[in-house]
Parts: structure tokens; C-alpha cells; sequence
């Protein structure tokens, strides 16, 4: 039976590790995610887990030692946030490219200078091109569910890629809300037994990780790369299959919330997709006919999917909690942009940038573009393309 | 109650109001309920001013926002009165919970409440002392909640506080912090 709990999302994603129940963890604190490494490593500390807990020096260190850990043949986890998911930079590539299946749980922070720990997306974007799989979560309930499904898609056999889950620092991480646990025994049975794939260790079959690969042939595992990323949306839409029926929770590659006969729509990540949805109901009460796209896998983007949803509308507004310095437009914005340019008929496409270090996204803010939108869709006239919501001029 | 019941915290830090926020969330799970508790961060210094937020529903809680427009309204420092409007975005119907020695009606005044809004003190500070030891006004405050939300029982409120405690605390400081539920429920006082 599913346990109804009032926890935090990094309490829920905290026993989304435990009851996988993974071989090796190694990481490095720092807010907000240090609360649920933190929890994690007093479960390693009780026995409640088998999991080696690696403590390391940097975030740098952690992922190595992650992938040191993978490529030896263990299931391994890590977190972090931040300057963390920065530091680890580096590795992350190596991690993708040497195709192992590591699970980070991503506490989304802004990045520093000026110094500022609370929830932003630009970690996440900062790593969204670097070959991992990206899930992101509104709430803690989705964080969990992301979580434990992410074991699946990152570990099947024709993927082998690591995953990171987002969550929204301090506004999801830290608060307390209803959910519902899964019995420890359905999360290990869905998860699985872990099967390794070349594993260091066995030193019967010796194999080699990380070699030099000249222009001879490098391009060639770049393009495998790419292809095996074309695989991973049927592999999380047959997970997510699979995990409704243990949970009665659907998951798709993202959610539309009544988009289907809207004419204008947002997109938008994770916590402030649940603020929309309260304030398009207002709207549709006013018989403004608004709806909303959250993406879910957001690497790799499913673009055909993303245009078809949102082809038929008049205006949409692409939310980013992170601004792309020199690119004119937040990164959520350009794949969006990029998934509708194949359409002769699309909407009128404008975008804000709100949130940035945890400033609140308030229902006002919502009311203020979703009126934009209606007289956008009216006039056919873009006021301004990119706008910074919420900000002191 | 309304459909969905929010209620704002005023505290200091170091006082049990994030603490109070949670239990009383987790009280509220009964019944299918969904529930929201969280602080609003910042300097985490003792004594700095904190707000901390519930939502409580029967239907499915999507806001990610501080509560702007609260039902119930709980000042656990009374400190708190001089520096900051905690009437702000308050229901004309909404609740307003005093941690004070005073006269509620001194309080109504200070606080220049509506007509069409309540105000409720209890000395939140002298129960905790008499009960814990310590100046931890939180448990009464969590018992006056219960009794005004009306939408769960003193018992449930009293079985929750022994759970979340009992990890943590000897059966000295949790018979405390139970008889300081009661007695907050029992002693508030409304004018």
C-alpha cells in the first residue's frame, strides 16, 4: 500500500534513493541539496542501505568518482546544486560520453557571482547540451516519481546514459507538501536488478574506458551519441508506462493542462507551472480560453512532440527561469522557438524571463502575461519579444 | 472552512515556527487532505524575523508561492507588531493569532483589525516555560490553530506532536509540549 507522507522534496527524493537502494554514492554538500545527501548518508549510516558512501573534497571529485564507480560495474547516485553541477562540469561529459548510467538528483540553484542559493534554472541549463538525460518535476511528488523512473531510462540496454532530475531549490526542496510513497518492495522490483554493461571489474572480460579517439574516428561516437539520444523519449514514455502501473501516476514527455482548445498557452518548467495552472483556471472561468506545456524530458527535447502540442495556438509565452547572456532569449525559449519553426502556421512566440535566484512568481505575474497573450492573439501584434518580468527597471 | 485554508506565520528564528508549520501540516493529512508547509528563507540567524506558510485543501495544491492572502494569521512574537504590518493581504474574515499576555482587545487596536476580522491571543510564552522550561511558544500556538481552523481534532494535533517529537526529545519535554497544545487550545482567549 502507498504510504500518504508530508515531506520535502529533498526528504522524497532522499527515499527514492534509499529504496533503490543503490551500490555507491559520492558526493559533496551544498545547498539546497545538502538536506537530501544528508538524509541519504544517515540511511548509509543506519544500515538502511548497502550503498558505499563516497565522501569527496569537490563536486569535481564526486563525479569522478561516480564514474569511476559506474564504469566499475555499480549503480551509482549523486546530488548537488548549483556551483556544484558547475564544478562538476567537466566530468559530466565524461560521464555521457563513456555512456554511464550515474543518477543525479539536481537541486536547481542560480549560479553565482552575485552569491545566491535559492531556486533558479540556470544550473541545469548550463548542463542541458552535455550528452545526460534531463528530467525536470514540478512538485516533490513528481521529483520522487522522476527519480525512481530515471533509474530505469538512464540503466535500459539501449540507452546507458546517466540522468539528472530537477527540482526547484528551497521552493520544492524545502517545502513540506502531501505525497504518496511507494511500498519499498514495488520501487525494487520496478527498479531492478542492476546489469552491468563492459564492467572495469570484470577481470575476465578486461575492457578499456576513456581512450584517445583521433579524428579518425571521433565524430563517429559523437554521432552514436546523438543517435542513442533519438531512443530515449519511446524508453521514458514505456518506463512511464510501466510506473503507472505501480503508482496510478501518468507521465508523459511533458504535460499539457488544457491545451487542446486554448488559443493561448505558456511554457513552463517545474514549481511555477502549478501557480500557472491555478491562474489559467481563473482565465478560463473569464472564458479566455489559456492552457499550459510543461516540458518533463527536456534532454532530449522532444521537438516534434513540443511543435505538434502547441502548432494550433494564437500566442504562447515561453517562461524561462534562466537568461541566456548574449543569446537574446532564455534557453527554454530557443527550443521552443526551434520546435515550432518547421510550421508554416504558428503562434505568435514571446518570451519572459522571471524567478531568477528565487524571486517569488507570483499569480499576479501569471495574470499580467496571460492578458498579454489574449491581446497578442486579438491584435496580432507582439508588444515585445523578451521582457524580464518581476525585476525593479 | 474555506475551500482552501491558508495561514501566514510571523516568528523569530529559533522559536519552533517552522517546526509548528509542519506539524500542523502533517496533522492536517487526515482525511485525504493535501497540505503545504513551508518557510520563507533567508538569514537563518535566531531572533531574525521569519515568515513561515500552510495551505491546507481537499483538492490538489499547484500554488508555489508565499500565502499573500491568508485565512489565519499567527504572530508567535508579539515583538514582531512594532516592525512589520502583519494585517497585510489578510481576509476580511481572517483570524489573527497573538502570542501575548494582553487583552485582545489591546491587540485588535494595535493591529487596527476589520470588524469582520477576529483576534485571538494567548500567552503562548508563559505556557511553554510552565510547561517546557523554555520560552518555546510554538506548541500553544499550534493548539489555538487547531481549535480555530476547526479542521482537525485536538487529538489528532496531540497524537502528531508525540510522533514528530518522540524522535528527537525525552518523554519529559514531549509531556510538555503535549500539556502546552492543550492548554493553548484550552486558553486563548478572543476579543
Amino acid at each position: 500500500m502507498p504510504k500518504i507522507v508530508a515531506v520535502t522534496g529533498n526528504e522524497a527524493v532522499a527515499e527514492a534513493f534509499r529504496q533503490v537502494n543503490p551500490d555507491v554514492c559520492a558526493a559533496y554538500p551544498i545547498t539546497p541539496s545538502t538536506d537530501l545527501m544528508q538524509r541519504f548518508a544517515s540511511f548509509v549510516n543506519n544500515g538502511k542501505v548497502k550503498t558505499e558512501m563516497i565522501l569527496v573534497e569537490s563536486e569535481h571529485s564526486a563525479m569522478s568518482a561516480c564514474i569511476g564507480a559506474s564504469a566499475a560495474g555499480g549503480r551509482v547516485i549523486t546530488a548537488t546544486s548549483s556551483q556544484g553541477l558547475a564544478l562538476m562540469w567537466e566530468e559530466l561529459f565524461i560521464a555521457s560520453g563513456t555512456r554511464l548510467p550515474i543518477v543525479l538528483g539536481l537541486v536547481n540553484r542560480a549560479l553565482s557571482a552575485p552569491l545566491n542559493i535559492h531556486g533558479d534554472h540556470s544550473d541545469g541549463m548550463g548542463a542541458r547540451d552535455c550528452g545526460w538525460i534531463q528530467l525536470w518535476s514540478e512538485n516533490g511528488q513528481e521529483a520522487y516519481d522522476n527519480t525512481i523512473q530515471a533509474f530505469r531510462i538512464a540503466e535500459h540496454m539501449d540507452i546507458r546514459l546517466p540522468a539528472m532530475t530537477c527540482m526547484d531549490g528551497f521552493i520544492i526542496s524545502h517545502s513540506i507538501e502531501r505525497m504518496e510513497y511507494l511500498d519499498d518492495e514495488a520501487v525494487k522490483n520496478f527498479a531492478g536488478e542492476f546489469r552491468t554493461l563492459n564492467p572495469l571489474l570484470d577481470i575476465e572480460h578486461p575492457v578499456s574506458y576513456g581512450p584517445l579517439i583521433l579524428p579518425d574516428y571521433y565524430m563517429e561516437f559523437r554521432r552514436a551519441h546523438a543517435e542513442v539520444m533519438s531512443k530515449v523519449s519511446k524508453v521514458v514514455l514505456s518506463v512511464a508506462k510501466d510506473f503507472e502501473k505501480i503508482s496510478g501516476r501518468k507521465y508523459g514527455l511533458f504535460e499539457t493542462y488544457r491545451l487542446e482548445d486554448a488559443e493561448i498557452a505558456f511554457v513552463i518548467l517545474n514549481s511555477a507551472a502549478g501557480t500557472s495552472k491555478d491562474v489559467i483556471d481563473e482565465f478560463r472561468n473569464k472564458g479566455i480560453k489559456a492552457g499550459l506545456l510543461k516540458p518533463r524530458l527536456y534532454r532530449p527535447f522532444p521537438y516534434e512532440e513540443v511543435g505538434e502540442a502547441l502548432k494550433h495556438l494564437k500566442a504562447v509565452c515561453v517562461l524561462d527561469r534562466a537568461d541566456a547572456f548574449g543569446a537574446s532569449y532564455g534557453p527554454l525559449y530557443i527550443d521552443i522557438a526551434a520546435s515550432l519553426y518547421p510550421y508554416k502556421e504558428r503562434p505568435l512566440l514571446i518570451n519572459k524571463i522571471y524567478g531568477l535566484g528565487g524571486r517569488d512568481y507570483l499569480p499576479e505575474h501569471a495574470e499580467l502575461v496571460l492578458n498579454e497573450l489574449a491581446e497578442t492573439a486579438k491584435t496580432g501584434k507582439v508588444k515585445t519579444f523578451k521582457e524580464y518580468i518581476g525585476v525593479r527597471e | 472552512m474555506a475551500e482552501t485554508l491558508e495561514i501566514r506565520w510571523h516568528g523569530r528564528g529559533g522559536q519552533g515556527t517552522v517546526t509548528a508549520a509542519k506539524v500542523f501540516a502533517d496533522a492536517c493529512l487526515s482525511g485525504g487532505r493535501h497540505v503545504q508547509a513551508f518557510p520563507e528563507y533567508g538569514p537563518e540567524r535566531s531572533g531574525a524575523p521569519l515568515r513561515a506558510y500552510n495551505r491546507v485543501s481537499s483538492k490538489e495544491l499547484r500554488m508555489h508561492c508565499p500565502v499573500l492572502k491568508p485565512n489565519i494569521v499567527a504572530v508567535v512574537d508579539a515583538t514582531l507588531l512594532d516592525g512589520i504590518d502583519v494585517t497585510e493581504g489578510a481576509l476580511d474574515d481572517a483570524v489573527f493569532i497573538v502570542n501575548s499576555a494582553k487583552d485582545p482587545k489591546e491587540l485588535r487596536e494595535k493591529l487596527k483589525a476589520k470588524p469582520t476580522q477576529r483576534v485571538l491571543t494567548v500567552d503562548a510564552t508563559k505556557i511553554a516555560i510552565e510547561n517546557i522550561g523554555r520560552p518555546l511558544p510554538n506548541s500553544p500556538m499550534v493548539g489555538v490553530l487547531a481549535k480555530v481552523s476547526g479542521i482537525v481534532s485536538l487529538d489528532l494535533i496531540l497524537e502528531d506532536v508525540k510522533k514528530s517529537f518522540g524522535k528527537k526529545f525525552s518523554q519529559k519535554i514531549i509531556d510538555g509540549n503535549l500539556e502546552a497544545v492543550k492548554r493553548g487550545y484550552e486558553e486563548v482567549r478572543e476579543g
